[in-house]
Formats: structure tokens, C-alpha cells, sequence
């Protein structure tokens, strides 16, 4: 096997919401850079830039990740999945449906990290009590601190996500249930 | 904030890795999950010229039985560590503890072997190996060598980790029904600890605090007040002895002793009564 040479500069191909994209960039380039400048999807928003806020929020190969904290270089080959990839057509997916039903947003910015979040926080618990969804979202912050509709939002989220066809194929993670049956 | 520009290369194995530390020396960092990494380097505080990307090894992301012991490997995920089935029945300290690390999205990134190479005294691992007086096990040019968690963390930010070394497992001994508790005080939700403690009972009691000095620390007096039969408040009034904390805008050194005395007496009361408490 030949031994790969540093680069300043590295060819990556993400699939970005289904499609595959291709470019060479700065080894040093943040996915969220990726994501809004060179895919042009900026629905995913840079909040505090330092791992804390999670409004970066996206999916990697289905988990939660804050892109800010996330080299382009090393999603290479991953799939993937930001706010604008969530709906299907004019149908919203069931976690912006029940954001929208229980008013989770005031201002709006930590919106789709909110929901990336919640979705992954979701996929992985199943439907989620209120005590899940305020453990489960502590990396993302609302400075509009109206935290209490975004629980009501996650739990009927999570409820309706957990008894539709989105949950297929992920049955085999480990979630908050089994946690809650070992006595953690 | 972008970090300064560097070069990244990706190893396809231990080797590689290891041969690409040796030929770009100081300058290479190696890269794991990046969470403690790449925001040092978004600030600038680190500068690689070279990131030498370790996050495809998947043969260094397991958790086996090895008898008496539990082997981590040096990539598994702080999530999966927390999940794992073999950790939660026999290493339950070290679960637990990786599920109270920063936020589900840093736990899906974040690694043992990288929180660990990392050697903040503030990170929740780095004591917890230490309390359970764990092995990290390292591979560099010269070959793989085995270091105690004792003296594996050197100083703030360092560890006895050659620049041409990568941890490749992590061991810790089976505690069973082997009562522990892990406790963290912060203000806000995904924080580092202000102080935290690491404690597991049993003949030799293990008991090691974050953030309580330069480096994750033994609670030496603690633990040896418990071998001699103290009672939890004679021995967690020892906690704060022989620590050097840090003073910030979170605590003070002497707020920190005194958290550090509190969290301990909680960590004791909850470990002896040999199970766990969360």
C-alpha cells in the first residue's frame, strides 16, 4: 500500500442530501463551509462557531454532528443530511411538522439545527419523553430561551416518527428505552 | 474561524499512521474525532502543518472481553463506548461517564483514545481511567508499549505519548457489582466540569478528580483514608489535599476544593453503597 503525502489541498465527495457532490478544497475547510459555500445550501446555520450552539447541526452517516467542528476532508465518502433534506416534496418531515404544529421556533436561527438534532436524538431513542428531549438537545441552544415549545415539539415528533416507516432501519441502535429498563 | 492552513493525509492503517508521524515529526498532529482538536486549532492555540486523519481506522473502534479486563480500542466513540453492552455490565464507571461527555453531537464524534491523547484536566476520561487504574496501550516506531493511567498524563496538555505514537486500546479492569459513581458540576448543560469526580469501591478504592489541577489527579489521601478504614466524611475532607486547581471565571482555586470535597463525600455515600446511583 503506497503511503498517502499531505495535501494543502483534497478532493472530497460527499452525498449531500441524495446527491453526490465532488470538489477539491483547503484541507482546512469546515463542512458547514462546505455545505453553505461551495454546495450553496444555507439552510444550515453557523451559530457560535465553537462546538457549543449545535445551529450547525447536520447528519453524518445519520448522526448528529456539528458541521462547524466537522472537516470537509473527513466526511469524504459519508452521506450527508441537512435541513433542506428533510421534507419530502411539499411534505414536511414529521419533526418539522411538529415544529411547526407546536410553534417550536421564535426567531428562527437554531431552528434546523434544532430539528437535525431532534430527528438523530429521535432515530436513535424512539418516541422520547419530555425528560429525553431536554437531556438529549443540551448541545443545542435557543438564545430566544423558548425551550419549552421545542420539548413539546421533539416528543410529538419523535411519537409520530417512531410510528411511521422512518424508523426502519434503524431498530438495531441503542436508545433511551433500553437505557430507562437497565435502571441508568 | 478556520483553522491555519495545513496538509491532511488519511491513514489506511496503524503503520501508516505511525510512518507519517515519524516523517513530518512535530509538525503532524494526529486526527481522530476532532473535538478537542480542530476548536484548539480554529483559536489558533494549535497550529499542525500536517493532520495526519486516523478516523477511517476502524479496526481501532471495538470493545473486547479480554478476560479480567475490557479492552477499548483507541477510535471507539465516546457513544458507543457508552452504549456498549460488555461496558455497561462490567466497566459501568466508564459508560456512564462517556455518556455525561458534552453533547450527543460531541459523543458522536469524540473518541477514547483521542480524549485521552488530549490529556485535558478538565475532560471527564482521562480520571476515570485513572480511578480504575486502567492501561493505555500505544504504538509508535519503536513498537507497542503499555503505559499506566499513573503516568500516562504529565502536565497540562501532556502526556508520556511520543510524537510518533498513537493509542491503539485502552484496558480496564471488570469492577462487576463494584459500586462507583461519577459526578459533575457545571453550570451549563454540555460544560466541561467545574470539578468532577471518578470514584470505584471495592479492596483497592479508585478516586480521581477532573479539573483539580495541570493534569486529571489522584485523590492520593482519599483513597488511602478509605484503605484505612475512614469513614466517607473523614476521607472526602481529604479531597482538596495536595491539589493545585485552576482559578477561572467559573471558580476560584478554594470554590474548587470545596467542590472537590462535596462531590467526593456524594461520590463515596453513592459507591458504597455498592450500586449505581443513576
Amino acid at each position: 500500500m503506497e503511503m498517502q503525502e499531505p495535501t494543502p489541498v483534497v478532493p472530497v465527495a460527499i452525498t449531500v442530501n441524495g446527491v453526490d457532490t465532488e470538489h477539491d478544497v483547503e484541507a482546512r475547510t469546515l463542512l458547514v463551509h462546505y455545505l453553505r459555500e461551495i454546495v450553496g445550501l444555507t439552510g444550515t446555520n453557523v451559530g457560535c462557531d465553537s462546538t457549543s450552539c449545535g445551529a450547525c447541526t447536520v447528519l453524518l452517516d445519520g448522526d448528529s454532528v456539528k458541521s462547524c467542528t466537522v472537516l470537509a476532508a473527513q466526511a469524504d465518502g459519508r452521506a450527508v443530511t441537512t435541513i433542506e433534506g428533510l421534507a419530502d416534496g411539499d411534505e414536511l418531515h414529521p419533526m418539522q411538522a411538529a415544529f411547526r404544529e407546536h410553534h417550536g421556533l421564535q426567531c428562527g436561527y437554531c431552528t434546523p439545527g434544532m430539528v437535525m438534532a431532534a430527528v438523530s436524538l429521535a432515530h436513535e431513542g424512539g418516541a422520547l419523553s419530555d425528560d429525553d428531549v431536554r437531556k438529549g438537545l443540551e448541545g443545542n441552544l435557543c438564545r430566544c430561551t423558548g425551550y419549552h415549545n421545542i420539548v413539546a415539539a421533539v416528543v410529538a415528533g419523535s411519537a409520530e416518527m417512531a410510528g411511521s416507516a422512518d424508523m426502519a432501519g434503524s431498530a438495531e441502535m441503542p436508545g433511551s428505552a433500553e437505557m430507562a429498563e437497565s435502571g441508568r | 474561524m478556520i483553522p491555519a492552513a495545513f496538509s491532511y493525509a488519511r491513514a489506511d492503517s496503524v503503520d501508516e499512521a505511525v510512518a507519517l508521524l515519524v516523517e513530518h515529526g512535530d509538525d503532524a498532529k494526529l486526527l481522530a474525532g476532532g473535538h478537542s482538536l480542530l476548536p484548539l486549532m480554529k483559536l489558533r492555540l494549535a497550529t499542525p502543518s500536517v493532520l495526519v486523519d486516523v478516523g477511517r481506522l476502524e479496526d481501532l473502534a471495538f470493545v473486547r472481553d479480554d478476560g479480567d479486563t475490557v479492552a477499548i480500542g483507541g477510535l471507539t466513540r465516546h457513544r458507543d463506548v457508552e452504549h456498549d453492552p460488555l461496558l455497561r455490565e462490567h466497566a459501568p464507571l466508564l459508560a456512564a461517564a462517556a455518556g455525561e461527555v458534552g453533547d450527543p453531537q460531541v459523543r458522536h464524534r469524540g473518541t477514547l483514545g483521542g480524549s485521552l491523547a488530549h490529556g485535558d484536566p478538565a475532560s471527564d476520561l482521562p480520571a476515570v481511567v485513572l480511578a480504575l487504574r486502567g492501561d493505555i496501550v500505544v504504538c509508535g516506531r519503536a513498537g507497542e508499549r503499555v503505559i499506566a493511567a499513573d503516568d500516562f498524563f504529565r502536565g497540562f496538555l501532556e502526556t508520556a505519548l511520543a510524537p510518533d505514537e498513537i493509542i491503539t486500546e485502552v484496558r480496564v479492569p471488570k469492577t462487576g457489582d463494584t459500586g462507583w459513581a461519577f459526578e459533575k458540576f457545571n453550570r451549563r448543560a454540555q460544560d466541561w466540569a467545574i470539578v468532577g469526580v471518578a470514584a470505584i469501591g471495592g479492596a483497592t478504592p479508585g478516586v480521581a478528580l477532573v479539573n483539580m489541577g495541570d493534569r486529571p489527579v489522584r485523590a492520593a489521601a482519599v483513597e488511602a483514608a478509605l484503605r484505612d478504614g475512614a469513614s466517607v466524611a473523614d476521607a472526602s475532607a481529604l479531597a482538596g489535599d495536595d491539589t493545585d486547581p485552576p482559578s477561572d471565571l467559573n471558580a476560584s482555586p478554594d470554590y474548587r476544593r470545596h467542590l472537590a470535597r462535596v462531590l467526593v463525600r456524594r461520590a463515596l455515600a453513592t459507591t458504597a453503597l455498592g450500586g449505581d446511583h443513576r
